[in-house]
């Protein structure tokens, strides 16, 4: 199983949004060159879950493009701080709207 | 035995329970269900506070600055630190600070510079790094991790799966096999700078908890000096034993703990609940689960302060450590499990930390060393060494 989140990203519309659960999980935004910009996650208090806090964040976004991806997850603050380590890895640093709203320190990860 | 509490005990409980209670319990009510950490400006306000209150460091030697707390009474308080959402595995977020890896309060001078002590000032983190795919209930056969001396230095090859920390860690120490000895005495213990190459941790291992995860590690032609032999070559399991008998007793505790708030909440709540007419407390089913929660509370209680005792008189406490463990982590998920059930469907919900307690007090049957294990490690020493 990969570690990563493979998944193609989708635009970010209400369209998309329909089949989009309210279940907790964690999710990816991304510019319209699939460049991640952030990572976040629906906890135990986002109302509606996965669907409340994506459309919360395409509300924000208002008529800038954002595609997103999306995993459901019951252990979604372990998978948050993964996808967040993973990312680190990759690109050498945290997206940067985690950079202003994550105040904790991140692990080290190394993946094959 | 007396379980009556001393004046300064009972001062101390008091002052621990009001804290957990005015303190932590209301930062939680801002975060996650499931979150593991406070902000880090909460965390220093906090640890200014239990300083204040001379409490910083408990577990930590008194010769090393840790405050001068027997074991009795650091159990009493570790039942009263456990009593919030996350109180299980990151009891008060560990604003009291923590005693490190205990096996480097038996490091030489040289490693205690470099390891420990930075450890104590909260400047360095550390994991330990003993089970392995192989097993982890008898590490002293499964290890297959291999060492093997190349000049001056030790080359390790193999992998370590559920070792917590690992991924924040400056520093960790990892068990190998160093001999052709297929048992106990063939496994040394080394210090391992997170930083060496060969040093990788893989992945997280997600399990029912969600913060504190564990990690695999892989080593790959880790290459260690001599010097970061800790005690002496082939001796490691004697290190890693000592470890997992003194852990016990906290680690009853914070399952114990735990038990005690849910207890309170399932007293509170059937007084206030009325079902056909009725208060819940008037039912003689829930009566029934309150009282077999009262019994399985003081059973696991009294075990686990008598194996407290018994350490602080420099006993031979292994039969009660192993006890108090099997008792305190099964005990508790049979509480938490009725306390849900009086709770009913608020009892499963996030709203309340019940869920987090009932899935997280799952896997202390197992971490530690599972309750099998336990049994075995009581009837080995109230049998005799050689049946097993």
């Amino acid at each position: 199983m990969s570690i990563r989140l493979n998944k193609p990203f989708q635009d970010l519309t209400p369209e998309n949004l329909v089949s989009v659960q309210g279940q907790l999980g964690v999710y990816q935004l991304a510019d319209e060159n699939d460049n991640i910009f952030y990572i976040g996650y629906a906890g135990g208090r986002s109302l509606f879950g996965l669907h409340g806090e994506l459309t919360r964040e395409m509300q924000a976004r208002e008529s800038k493009p954002t595609r997103f991806r999306y995993e459901v997850n019951q252990q979604y603050i372990s998978r948050y701080e993964e996808l967040l380590m993973l990312h680190q890895f990759d690109y050498g640093e945290l997206p940067e709207r985690v950079k202003d709203e994550y105040p904790h320190k991140v692990g080290v990860l190394s993946p094959n | 035995m007396d379980y009556q509490l001393s004046e300064e005990q009972q001062i101390l409980v008091d002052m621990v329970r009001r804290f957990v209670r005015e303190e932590i319990c209301p930062l939680e009510d801002k975060l996650d269900p499931d979150a593991g950490e406070i902000d880090p400006e909460d965390s220093t306000r906090l640890k200014e506070m239990t300083r204040k209150m001379g409490l910083y460091g408990l577990g930590i030697p008194p010769e090393f600055g840790g405050p001068d707390v027997d074991v009795t009474t650091q159990t009493l308080l570790a039942f009263e630190m456990a009593q919030h959402r996350a109180g299980l595995y990151n009891p008060c977020y560990n604003v009291f600070g923590g005693a490190g890896l205990a096996q480097l309060y038996e490091a030489t001078e040289e490693q205690k510079e470099k390891y420990l002590y930075p450890v104590l000032r909260g400047e360095k983190t550390s994991f330990f790094g003993l089970t392995e795919p192989s097993g982890g209930s008898d590490p002293g056969r499964a290890i297959q991790t291999r060492a093997v001396k190349d000049g001056n230095d030790w080359v390790l090859n193999g992998s370590k799966i559920f070792i917590s920390g690992a991924d924040h860690a400056d520093f960790g120490i990892l068990f190998a096999r160093t001999s052709e000895d297929k048992g106990r005495n063939g496994v040394t213990c080394f210090i391992v700078d997170t930083d060496m190459p060969g040093f990788h941790v893989r992945r997280v291992v997600h399990t029912l908890r969600s913060t504190k995860y564990a990690t695999e590690i892989q080593i790959e032609d880790l290459r260690i000096p001599e010097e970061n032999i800790l005690g002496e070559l082939n001796k490691g399991f004697a290190i890693a034993n000592d470890r997992l008998s003194r852990y016990r007793i906290p680690y009853a505790a914070g399952c114990i703990g735990v038990a005690m708030r849910a207890q309170e909440m399932a007293i509170e709540y059937v007084k206030i609940r009325e079902t056909f007419g009725g208060l819940l407390a008037s039912r003689q089913a829930i009566q029934w689960m309150i009282v077999d929660n009262e019994i399985d509370i003081r059973t696991a209680r009294h075990v686990c302060l008598e194996a407290a005792q018994k350490a602080d008189r420099g006993e031979d406490f292994r039969t009660e450590a192993a006890m108090a463990k099997l008792l305190g982590s099964e005990a508790g998920g049979r509480v938490v499990d009725r306390v849900m059930q009086i709770h009913g469907g608020y009892g499963m919900t996030k709203d309340l930390p019940l869920e987090r307690w009932y899935r997280e007090m799952r896997i202390r049957r197992i971490g530690e060393g599972p309750s099998e294990v336990q049994r075995l490690v009581m009837a080995r020493n109230l049998i005799g060494g050689s049946f097993h």
